[in-house]
């Protein structure tokens, strides 16, 4: 059964090609060189020849090397161990702790039956108001970080998965700096959310092989943990080293591109991803975040535009802030109705008066008089801007809309905000309180 | 053709895969690959020399070189007859709750579960005697399926006329029983069942003649029926970038148009949706019927998620179930969502065969592929004289929101209507997000002619004003373009838009919008006095304000009546005398 395979007749890229028989089709096998083994996955099969591609690259890889075929697809293990521990992009320990095989898994399993699924209906709290109050995050909703390089989106990925309220947090790296690494490391252990966090890291300088695998690998243990009633929030970054590691691997087995050098099925490979966030009737739940950088800030690229086509929504991250246009939750109205009765009020009403601002910022910068209303909603911007948009600012749900009471009242009187009587009779701060944001 | 035909597995490469033969084969035979216990049902697509290539219609992991392939001699098929409506189906004809009870949460490979249910008993009437002569597609009796007659037809695929020999009495048979017997000229028999098998990528042609479609489809959306309508029998599509409300309209559309069945396919789109459509329809009652929605529909259902070669094949199951039902003399209205995923897979596909790519790497015959789609629609007579109806609606997904891209121009160059959303719109929350500026018709609408044209017009002359405005300022705009703009506004806000999540204003009957369009075109031919531009502004907002509060009070309602005379008390106070 195991037997090894010398004729390697071709090496292209990170992909060989090894003559060899009763080989199953994405397969795996163990290539080994003098400078170690690697893992390869089958990734075509013509008669005798086996097209591998190997995760660790084919540097250094000789003709005369020996290739023996494992009889399995790729398999990750699952289960309590692994909680807690950081792995690289095929599964082996990055943090000295022992290599695992239990439970073992198939990666990139079939669909959900689409019947089987149901209507997201459960809020993730995240302690960002940007996001709580008017991109409410559901259960199951698939959701891309639309950002450009430089900004922070590491930074907002791990604070949410540091305050999220979720059971386990699953953490994909791909293609991440090493200090991005550490840093989600550090973070995690700071906040003492490793213990329940799994991380499957691809730096930089891994190879591009590995980047494609961290996905897969990533939802499999998501996916187990989830039916076992677990409710999973998978964070992926940087999606777009994905997709690049996708061209890469395309180009390579001359597939012809069809958008900028991307293959044909880039929607497919993705969705193939995406779609594995899910809310199982009867089990647990995943949640997928992903960090998209978009090439030049272009959201017409084929990754963001594919993305988008996907995903229910998605976050602007530009300047340093969650934008508020743009931005969209396409399953906020699911559950932002029952949180608490005024929280669609202050949703909308908040970002109809940040939208007049940008235009009265617009006329301001064009040098017209700024009537008494422009100097309010001047003064609104800016307690809206340094105190719910700025990522620093971290807190409840019910906090937040307070705090959105609070700021209308310092700047208008009821009846400018257009909200309904009864709502302002509720909820309109009282002047005694005295609690100002405009000190 | 006793024995199967066999042939072997020697490339696999994703979903396609090589097989060499030695007995014939058939371009678009079925052929399933013998895998351990598993049989991957495939379709060939391609043959050259003993070479047959056929895409997979699952995931093709583990397969090996040298694995044995069955070939059936069929192309492939879907089972039409009584049990379809309200079903959920996958883009092989699969029922998934079936599915879901054999296999659980997953999508088990190569689990292939007959369309419809081989115990369930249909009352079955007959409605030929013995002795008469019939041909393909004639009604030999019907069983009562949900709200529908559902007839039981002489099979679509033989040619030429035949007695009928015997044919059963009222009973209770389930689709494997045959209920009459017929036989052609030379007397061979054929046995007529409930139910018949139909190849998916042929149209069924059982008709006297397909007829002009000049009926227009009421859809009870404003901005379509009265600007941009359809026709009963005519073809639509949606293109627009993600985000700016596709499907929500779509799904609008499948609950107030006025048809009888509603066959939607979700091809490669998002499961989440299907899941709300799946989850709400038998919920919602269809206010013309008084059933649950869900017993009109048929949902056929591959998310992106699931098989591409499948995705391929479930538009056309969609529209051969379409096809039957309009067999049956009903109005069908087939959406599908989106066509891009289509087209996509088609390109998938072309890209592993290694054909030479046309424009963003898509087949040369992707335009000839959607234009015969599309052409599938269209108005019929049946031979006993009686209407039927297919229309189909796309949804589009151009790459980057950019309409120049291949698949939205093919499907301009075949569509009767164009309904193009865009992002401004949805941006500035102006659902339907259908942008009038771009959009059009071939088709008539219930509108007067010369109101709708009003209605266009003022369209047109309100955006010259506003980019006009852009340069050189309110201050430098006349008082008669300020309020030509505002009309314009006005007639977006109070007809165009409407309220999804208003019971009353997410549906308008077709007495109602040409009432109400009577009316608005009236105001727009009027000439109003105002001294100002304020007094202009603050007019209109009113009207806007009484407008909306009429477009939510039910049809013919004492409110509406109320409403309407205070409209008219407002409009007076500004009409120029005479």
């Amino acid at each position: 059964m195991q037997k090894l395979y010398t004729n390697i007749i071709q090496i292209v890229g990170d992909v060989i090609t090894v003559e060899a028989e009763n080989v199953g089709n994405t397969e795996m096998a163990q290539v080994i060189t003098r400078r170690g083994t690697s893992l390869a996955q089958v990734i075509r099969l013509d008669g005798k020849k086996v097209f591998l591609q190997v995760f660790a690259g084919s540097r250094g890889i000789s003709t005369g090397d020996k290739v023996k075929f494992l009889g399995h697809p790729m398999r990750v293990a699952t289960g309590a161990s692994l909680l807690g521990r950081i792995f690289n992009g095929s599964g082996l320990p990055l943090d000295n702790g022992p290599a695992l095989y239990d439970n073992l898994v198939k990666i990139g399993g079939p669909p959900v039956n689409p019947v089987k699924r149901i209507i997201p209906n459960k809020m993730i709290r995240t302690g960002i108001p940007m996001i709580d109050v008017f991109n409410s995050l559901v259960e199951s909703q698939k959701l891309p970080v639309f950002s450009i390089a430089g900004e922070p989106y590491n930074e907002l990925l791990a604070s949410i998965a540091t305050q999220a309220e979720v059971d386990i947090i699953i953490l994909g790296g791909m293609g991440l700096k090493y200090d991005d690494y550490l840093f989600f490391r550090d973070t995690l252990e700071e906040h003492g959310a490793l213990s329940h966090s799994i991380v499957f890291m691809h730096t930089a300088a891994d190879p591009v092989v590995e980047c494609l695998l961290v996905p897969d690998i990533s939802l499999a243990v998501a996916e187990n943990y989830a039916l076992e009633g677990k409710r999973v929030l998978v964070l992926l970054t940087d999606m777009s080293n994905f997709c690049d590691a996708l061209k890469e691997i395309a180009i390579t087995m001359q597939q012809i591109p069809s958008n900028r050098g991307y293959p044909g099925d880039l929607y497919s490979q993705l969705a193939a991803r995406y779609e594995k966030a899910v809310d199982f009737d009867t089990a647990g739940s995943i949640t997928i975040l992903a960090a998209t950088t978009m090439p030049g800030d272009d959201v017409t690229h084929p990754i963001p535009d594919n993305t988008g086509y996907i995903t229910e929504g998605q976050f602007y991250l530009k300047n340093g802030v969650i934008e508020p246009f743009g931005s969209l939750s396409r399953l906020k109205q699911q559950v932002n109705a029952k949180t608490r009765d005024d929280h669609r009020t202050i949703m909308d009403t908040m970002i109809q008066l940040f939208a007049d601002y940008r235009e009265t910022q617009e006329k301001q910068a064009m040098g017209f008089q700024m009537s008494s209303w422009d100097m309010k909603l001047l003064k609104y911007g800016k307690l809206f801007e340094d105190n719910m948009m700025s990522l620093r600012v971290n807190v409840p749900l019910e906090k937040a809309l307070d705090r959105g009471w609070d700021i209308l009242h310092d700047c208008f009187s009821p009846e400018e905000t257009g909200i309904k009587k009864s709502m302002t009779d509720k909820y309109w701060p009282d002047n005694n309180e005295n609690k100002t944001y405009s000190g | 053709m006793t024995a199967p035909r066999k042939g072997r597995v020697t490339k696999i490469s994703g979903n396609m895969v090589t097989v060499r033969f030695d007995s014939p084969v058939m371009q678009n035979e079925v052929a399933y690959i013998l895998h351990g216990a598993e049989r991957l049902k495939s379709e060939i697509i391609r043959v050259r020399n003993n070479l047959a290539e056929m895409q997979v219609y699952e995931a093709t992991s583990c397969l090996k070189i040298g694995e044995e392939v069955e070939f059936t001699g069929e192309l492939l098929s879907v089972e039409l007859g009584p049990g379809m409506l309200g079903q959920i189906f996958d883009g092989l004809q699969n029922p998934l709750p079936e599915v879901a009870r054999q296999c659980g949460f997953f999508l088990k490979r190569g689990v292939y579960i007959k369309a419809l249910s081989d115990t369930e008993v249909w009352d079955f009437t007959p409605l030929v005697k013995t002795g008469d002569t019939v041909r393909a597609g004639d009604k030999i009796g019907f069983v009562q399926e949900k709200i529908f007659r559902h007839y039981c037809m002489v099979p679509f695929s033989l040619r030429g006329s035949f007695e009928v020999v015997s044919v059963e009495n009222d009973g209770r048979f389930t689709i494997r029983q045959a209920v009459a017997q017929i036989k052609d000229p030379n007397g061979r028999m054929y046995p007529v069942f409930l139910s018949q098998h139909w190849p998916v990528k042929i149209p069924i042609r059982s008709y006297a003649e397909k007829l002009k479609p000049d009926k227009p489809l009421v859809t009870r959306m404003r901005l379509i029926d009265s600007l941009f309508p359809v026709a009963r029998g005519g073809t639509y599509c949606i293109p627009g970038p993600f985000g700016a409300g596709k499907t929500v309209l779509q799904q609008l559309t499948s609950r107030h148009a006025e048809v009888d069945v509603v066959v939607i396919a979700a091809c490669g789109e998002r499961a989440g949706e299907v899941v709300e459509t799946i989850k709400t329809f038998p919920t919602l009652t269809d206010p013309r019927t008084n059933h649950p929605l869900s017993d009109r529909t048929v949902i056929i259902c591959n998310t992106s998620s699931m098989p591409v070669a499948a995705r391929e094949s479930s538009v056309y199951t969609a529209v051969t179930i379409a096809e039957y039902y309009r067999q049956m003399g009903l109005h069908v209205l087939l959406l599908a969502d989106s066509t891009s995923r289509w087209a996509q897979a088609m390109r998938e596909m072309s890209g592993r065969l290694e054909e030479i790519p046309g424009e963003e790497a898509f087949p040369a015959y992707l335009e000839s592929r959607i234009a015969s789609f599309y052409e599938r629609a269209g108005v019929v007579r049946l031979h006993d004289g009686s209407t039927g109806s297919v229309t189909i609606g796309g949804a589009v997904s151009p790459a980057g929101g950019n309409f120049e891209e291949p698949v939205t121009q093919a499907t301009l160059k075949v569509v009767g209507a164009f309904h193009g959303l865009s992002r401004s719109r949805s941006d500035a929350r102006r659902y339907p997000a259908i942008d009038p500026l771009i959009s059009w018709s071939k088709y008539k609408s219930f509108i007067d002619e010369k109101q709708k044209e009003r209605g266009h017009g003022i369209l047109r002359k309100g955006f010259d004003i506003v980019q006009m405005m852009k340069v050189v300022g309110e201050e430098g705009t006349s008082l008669s373009d300020y309020v030509d703009y505002l009309k314009a506004e006005f007639f977006d806000f109070v007809y165009l838009q409407q309220n999804a999540f208003d019971t009353v204003d997410e549906a308008t009957p077709k007495e109602r919008q040409i009432y109400v369009f009577d009316f608005i075109y009236r105001i727009l031919e009027s000439e109003f006095i105002f001294e100002n531009k304020d007094a202009a502004l603050h007019f209109f907002q009113l009207l806007r304000q009484l407008f909306k509060g009429w477009n939510s009070s039910p049809w013919q309602s004492e409110e509406f009546e109320k409403t309407e005379k205070e409209i008219r008390v407002h409009l007076l106070e500004r009409l120029k005398k005479g």
